[in-house]
């Protein structure tokens, strides 16, 4: 095993490790075509192809395919209609593929050998910051400096209300942290568990094997329910950070 | 059993050991390859470019087709619903009329028969009636010839028995009788 480990590297977070495979400038930016890269142009690929193709017939009876796509409009437009009301259907694309992605990029990371592109706190956090930005701007667009009420809640003992303020405020811009650090951690944590695991499964001789291997496979497909419960877990954060701003709420 | 497990757990416990500093060494030795901030820069770049990518087409195109499709069918279901329910109430009205048609059939039927019965019975009862008043009418006229044939044998009997007492008295007293005597004694005796 060391020997397999010298030229090539196998460790637990090696899997995080971004490549290099086409070296690109821009404007003196390092913009190079990475792993990173190429699974978010697949993810792309993969989520045009499905909605596209499954979306071609338009047929009144769905064929499996559209029905599938169907079924995810559907639930994300749910999900926006509760959260927001029905004028919050404006917002639906942008929701809409903000889940898709995040799904399909988590998804598609847990293909043995394949690259998690969620796995990186930058990527999450800028998904997060996006969000936070588009809905603090929606609020002050939409209430103007009254969106400032958001940090005083209604129906608080005045002497409280300064502690109050600087919690909410607190609470309001470690927002796109908790956002961002919740997606990346489950991501990264599960793929080091699995990576740890399967260096088990490999290292110990043949009888020791079936252990590792059996916690493998159950941890596999708790991987893929974490992979579409953060993905499902990121975008109804969304839609709670949206309905602040629109409807302000809280 | 327990040696077995000790056994598992040592080997476990070097296989970390030996990953984890298999990690250190071929890492770079910058740690978490998520913190190397040399990657944050083309990871941005094309997120930006694929997700902007991403949301422009299912914006534009994706979206809006599903979404009419599932409006189409919603109206379609709605459409034939309506449909359902309009020809529902024009079978309802159907049987309603068909049903009402029918009971005026039977009201008219029943007043027909009425009318006939009654018509019938009208017709009987004047045809009885001019029966009997010929039947009256002959009666009528019999007992008014027995009356008459009556009146006409009696008279006949008064000249009989005006006679015959003629005939008795001119044999018991030997002479002759005027016959307006006899008729004179008779219509006395009669008259006692």
């Amino acid at each position: 095993m060391a020997a397999e480990g010298a030229h090539e590297d196998h460790g637990p977070i090696a899997q995080f490790k971004i490549n290099k495979i086409y070296d690109l400038n821009l404007f003196g930016y390092d913009v190079s075509f990475t792993n990173s890269s190429l699974f978010m142009v697949l993810a792309l690929a993969v989520i045009l192809a499905f909605l596209l193709f499954a979306s071609r017939d338009r047929s009144m009876v769905p064929s499996r395919l559209q029905s599938m796509a169907e079924l995810v409009y559907e639930f994300i437009a749910k999900m926006v209609k509760d959260n927001l009301g029905p004028e919050g259907m404006k917002y639906f694309p942008w929701v809409f593929s903000i889940f898709i992605f995040i799904l399909v990029l988590n998804l598609l990371g847990m293909i043995p050998g394949g690259f998690t592109v969620t796995s990186h706190i930058i990527v999450t956090f800028a998904f997060a910051a996006m969000v936070w930005l588009v809905a603090t701007g929606i609020g002050f667009a939409k209430h103007g400096l009254g969106y400032l009420k958001l940090f005083v809640p209604e129906g608080v003992p005045l002497l409280l209300l300064p502690l109050i303020v600087v919690i909410e405020l607190i609470s309001y811009f470690i927002r796109p942290i908790s956002h961002s650090v919740r997606l990346f951690a489950n991501m990264m944590a599960g793929h080091t568990m699995l990576k740890v695991f399967a260096g088990f499964a490999v290292m110990l001789p043949w009888w020791g094997k079936i252990a590792p291997a059996g916690f493998m496979v159950a941890f596999t497909g708790l991987e893929l329910v974490v992979a579409i419960l953060q993905a499902f877990i990121f975008t109804v954060l969304t839609c709670i950070y949206l309905n602040d701003a629109v409807n302000m709420h809280h | 059993m327990l040696a077995g497990m000790t056994v598992l757990a040592a080997a476990a416990a070097e296989a970390a050991t030996e990953a984890a500093t298999e990690a250190a060494a071929h890492s770079g030795g910058g740690g978490l390859p998520q913190l190397d901030a040399h990657t944050f820069a083309p990871q941005l770049f094309w997120l930006v470019l694929t997700f902007g990518a991403l949301y422009f087409i299912l914006s534009k195109i994706a979206l809006p087709r599903i979404g009419e499709v599932l409006e189409e069918r919603a109206d379609r279901i709605t459409r034939d619903l309506e449909a359902a329910q309009r020809l529902k109430d024009d079978t309802d009205k159907a049987l309603a009329d068909y049903e009402k048609a029918l009971a005026d059939a039977r009201a008219k039927a029943s007043t027909i028969a009425k009318d006939t019965r009654e018509q019938i019975a009208s017709v009987t009862e004047g045809k009885k009636a001019s029966v009997e008043k010929t039947l009256a009418a002959k009666l009528q006229d019999a007992e008014q010839r027995i009356a008459a044939t009556k009146t006409k044998a009696l008279s006949a009997v008064n000249d009989i028995a005006a006679d015959t007492a003629g005939a008795v008295v001119s044999k018991l007293i030997g002479q002759t009788v005027s016959a307006d005597e006899i008729k004179k004694a008779l219509s006395a005796s009669a008259g006692k």
